[in-house]
Parts: structure tokens; sequence; C-alpha cells
């Protein structure tokens, strides 16, 4: 059967597509990307259209081997070392696996989650109209991957190697739409949030990245019936130090949400590891859509990447291959 | 309109609040709105959340605009209090010791006897105002005043799925297994949630529910057939 065996996968590693919606009036979690630009980027490199499930995995990485094969693949890996054989890659690229051949992507220095897309897609059977993995439902085609499982997929074209610059680093400024519940917060403990410089906790996972900050504040306690919870909704419970909901969160929750953080600052945030230093800052939802349209825009200049020419070995022996395209870093966001 | 909020949740959400309170008449008014829109959803709009006291609307904004959605719904809620009676479902209730591991504790906390909690709790008529939580986990209004109680000192790691359990209040059939501190008074063999099986989920925000209590031996002819794909609960 041809199709990507997993070598190795380091904790987190998952099938994800663009999420399963439509049930979360029966408390379905939509699970989905964390970080839905570098999933769409290595879809886009593969040539698949965005939300094509693929492979997200963690800060540990992953290493699949291609069975049968050609396969061709987009990756999208910021922060991590990736390595086809001996030969460094680019962090965002589209390649050909030959069958035998392996592809690891290693712990680096920065960011969480890396992207692996193959051209058409995983050939594995949905589950409620979805391959996204939702592993405290137990809800997906696969569970968690491990060493051993193979993903079927379709044989691809030969074709050869393309690059993206590297992207520029995710930033440290959070913008959010207050509400639903702003109001349920002191002035003070509103201003302490949008003023206050808060942590990344070690405690987060796709679930919910934990914060910790100067306290927020509640005005009339931290309890409010059961509302819905959209991903990026930023919850304080009662010890006052927000926790941002994230791809795995609950569907309703009963803890007051000062604000969500915007669509276009998610990817930045998923990829903030423990440790870095964030701000939040408000928008209004016009502002909130407008810097949507600008992530999409950016996303669509990705669909030009550079060719590399067949001969990546080449571009890589001697050098980092990385060397070569910090020639034309890419403008900041 | 009447109280009506609308609060966004992002630019890819927004809720639309009829209350901050648990009471029928916003549960209404929630399935209502919802009954309106559930036909035909609204260009750009992906899906709808309803809760006790909210419909959570999310959509896509570079396809529909918020000052569009909010007008949409302004239209729909014109047609409240038109909310077609929820289906009425049986569900078959097991209260056998080994499933209800909280009656002795309840039944001590009400002033009830076992058998009086038991006939309380399937005695009355639920309506299911929301899924939260984890799939399948239904939400049930109508819970009789005799029986509420606070949550247990200390929660458990894992209830078993289909379990019946009650708290703040409120009762919820468990649709899987998950953590919990809610006192358990019984279980179903009905699958609240079934992924193989179409639908997936039998019961519908606002359908109503009655307790159906059936012994050990019934119980495990029908978890044979739930576990087999069949729906357990029946239309009364």
């Amino acid at each position: 059967m041809t199709g990507l065996r997993v070598i190795f996968a380091g904790p987190g590693a998952t099938v994800q597509d663009a999420g399963r919606h439509g049930f979360l009036r029966y408390g379905v979690t939509p699970a989905g990307p964390m970080d839905w630009i570098s999933q769409s980027t290595a879809n886009r490199l593969a040539g698949n259209p965005d939300g094509v499930a693929g492979m997200e995995f963690g800060p540990g990485g992953i290493e699949v081997e291609a069975v049968d094969g050609p396969l061709r693949v987009g990756l999208c890996a910021p922060g991590f070392l990736s390595m086809r054989g001996a030969t460094p890659l680019p962090t965002r690229m589209a390649l050909t696996l030959s069958p035998g051949q392996r592809l690891a992507i290693r712990a680096g220095k920065s960011h969480v989650w890396g992207y692996l897309a193959v051209a058409g897609g995983l050939e594995l059977p949905p589950v409620m109209g979805s391959l996204a993995t939702h592993l405290r439902s137990g809800i997906g085609p696969m569970g968690a991957l491990a060493a051993g499982d193979l993903l079927p997929c379709a044989a691809g074209p030969e074709t050869g190697a393309m690059a993206l610059p590297d992207p520029p680093a995710p930033g440290h400024v959070m913008r959010f739409v207050p509400g639903p519940q702003a109001e349920a917060f002191t002035d003070a403990g509103f201003a302490a949030f949008c003023d206050g410089i808060y942590e990344v906790s070690p405690r987060s996972d796709r679930m919910g990245y934990r914060l910790t900050g100067p306290l927020i504040a509640h005005a009339k306690g931290h309890d409010i019936v059961s509302d819905g919870i959209a991903m990026g909704a930023i919850q304080v419970p009662g010890d006052g130090q927000p926790i941002v909901l994230m791809a795995d969160r609950q569907p309703t929750g009963g803890y007051p949400k000062i604000g969500t953080v915007i669509r276009a600052d998610l990817p930045a945030l998923a990829q903030s590891r423990p440790g870095t230093a964030l701000r939040f800052t408000p928008v209004s939802v016009e502002e909130a859509v407008a810097a949507l349209r600008t992530a999409m825009a950016r996303l669509a200049q990705n669909a030009q990447p550079v060719s590399l020419g067949l001969d990546i070995e080449k571009l890589a022996s001697g050098n980092h291959a990385s060397g070569f395209l910090d020639a034309r870093k890419e403008d900041g966001p | 309109m009447n109280g009506v909020r609308f609060l966004d949740a992002g630019e890819t959400a927004l809720v639309v609040e009829f209350g901050d309170r648990i009471e029928d008449g916003l549960a209404a008014r929630v399935r209502a709105l919802d009954a309106a829109f559930g036909g035909k959803l609204p260009e750009g709009v992906r899906e709808l959340v309803p809760t006790y006291r909210s419909l959570m609307i999310h959509y896509d904004p570079l396809r529909v605009d918020r000052a569009t959605l909010v007008a949409a719904v302004d239209g729909a809620l014109g047609g409240e209090g038109s909310v077609a009676e929820g289906r009425l479902w049986r569900v078959p209730a097991c209260y056998d010791a080994d499933f209800g591991e909280d009656l002795v504790h309840v039944a001590d906390a009400t002033g009830l006897s076992v058998a009086e909690v038991v006939k309380v709790h399937a005695g009355a008529t639920y309506r299911l105002a929301m899924y939260g939580f984890a799939p399948g986990w239904a939400y049930l209004s109508g819970l009789p005043q005799a029986l509420a109680l606070p949550r247990r000192e200390s929660p458990r790691d894992r209830i078993p799925g289909g379990s019946l359990i009650i708290a703040g209040g409120q009762a919820l059939i468990a649709g899987g297994a998950m953590p919990s501190g809610w006192h358990i008074l019984g279980r179903t063999p009905e699958a609240m949630f079934a992924p193989a099986r179409d639908p997936a989920f039998l019961l519908e925000v606002g359908d109503r529910v009655t307790f159906d209590p059936v012994d050990l031996a019934t119980f495990t002819h029908l978890q044979a057939r739930a576990d087999a794909g069949d729906a357990v609960a029946v239309r009364a």
C-alpha cells in the first residue's frame, strides 16, 4: 500500500484537517489545526486546497518514510530542523520522496507545531465528515501518531523541490476582540490584562494555553451559566489567570471570557513556547476582519514558491539550506 | 429587542444572549431562534450552538459581515413563540445499585428514600436544553426541586458513558466516559453518541425526555442492541 510510514513521532503528533465542523451543537469539539496558516501553507506547497488532512506534529518533530510512491509532500516547519536523508532542508518547501526515502523533522529552537501535507491528502475513512483528531474524546480515524503507523495516500508527481523563504518570527502582541463577558471584570482587571505581560505556562496543550501574569479581577464572581466557546476565547477562572482556549477546547464552559484572540493572531499564539512573554491589545471586529484579510492575502502570495531545481542536495552542500534562503527573507508582517 | 444582546466572541462568532440565568422562558427563546435558522443557515454561517440562555452563531466574516448577521437575527426574532414542541423520547434507565453509585448519598442528602429518589428522577419530563462539555453530554432542564443538590465534594476521574447524573439543579445524560463531579443515579443503555450510527446523535436540542426504569436483565439486553448500533430510546 502506498503511504507515509511513521518512523518516529514526538508527543502530540496527530492527523488534522480543517476541523470537524457542524457538530458543536452536540458537544463535539472541531479540533483541526493549532496554526491554520502553517497548515494551509503546507497544503498549498503540496498542491492541495486548504483544509486537506495531513500531519500536525509537536515540538519533538516526526520522521516519515515513503512506502512505494513517489510521494509529493508539502512541509511547513519553521523553527524545526528538517532533513531528507543527510540533507538539511528549508523550513517551508515542497519536495518529492522516492520509495523508501525518509524525511526527518527534528526538534528545533523555536515554534511548537509543524505541518506535513501530502499531495492529494490522506486516504483515511472520515469520521463524521472529517479526518481531524480529537484525542480527549477519541474521535478521528487515527489516535496519537506513533512509530509504525501507515498513513495511506496516493503516489504523486515527481516534480522539483520548491521553497518559500523563512517566515517572520511569530509576533508577541496578540490582538483580541473584547467579550462576550468583558463586563464580568472590573475596569482595573480589564486594564491589567491590556497593560500586563503574560507568560505562556508549561501547562499548555492543544486544549488551551495557560498564561501567568497580572491578576485579572472579576467584577461579580467567576461563575456564569454555560455558554459557547470559540477558538481563541480568553477564559479567566477564579484565580484571575487567563487561559486561551485552542483547537481541542471544550465546546461550552462556565467561566467568563474577557475576549477572543483574533484569527489572524492565533497562529502566532499557538507557536509561542512556554516562557514566551505576550501582550494583549483590544481591537474592534472590523479591525479583526481586516487583519484576517491581510493574513489571507499573505497566504495567497505563498502560492508562488521559488523553484530550487531538482537538486536540493547541491544547494545544501556545505551550507545549511536556510542560509541560502536568508538572502531573500520576506518582509516583516 | 426585548433584552436581547449581541456579544462578540471574536470576529468569527456572535453570541445572541437572551439572559444570564437558567430559566424555561429564556431556553424557549433560544430554541425558537435556533429553529428559525436551523432549517437553512444564512449565507456564511457555519453552525449554531444553543445553550440554556444564548445562541452562538459561528460565521465566516469574509462571507457575511456582522451587521448583516445581526439584521438576520433581528428578523428571525419576530417569529419567536411559534416554535414546535420537541419530540418526546422514552429513554430506558437502570437504577440498579451497581450503576447508581450515589443513590444512597442522594437519598441521605435529600431526606428521601432510594426508591423515592428513583421515582422523582424517573417521574419528571425533561427538556434537552443543550449539549456541552463532551460529545453527547445532554443537559436536561426540568429536574424536580427535591433533587437539587450541589456537586460532589471530590469529582470522579472517570464516569461511564450513559451515566444519569444530577447536580446544581440540573440533570444530565453522560454521552461518553469523562471526569465528573455530579451524582450518579443510574445508567441508560442508549448510546447518546454513536459515531458509526446514522444519526450519530438521536436526541436534538429542544426534544423532551422521560426515563423508563428497567431492571438489570433488560438493561443488559438493551445494551447489546445498542452496541450493535440500534437506538433503544423510543419516541413516545
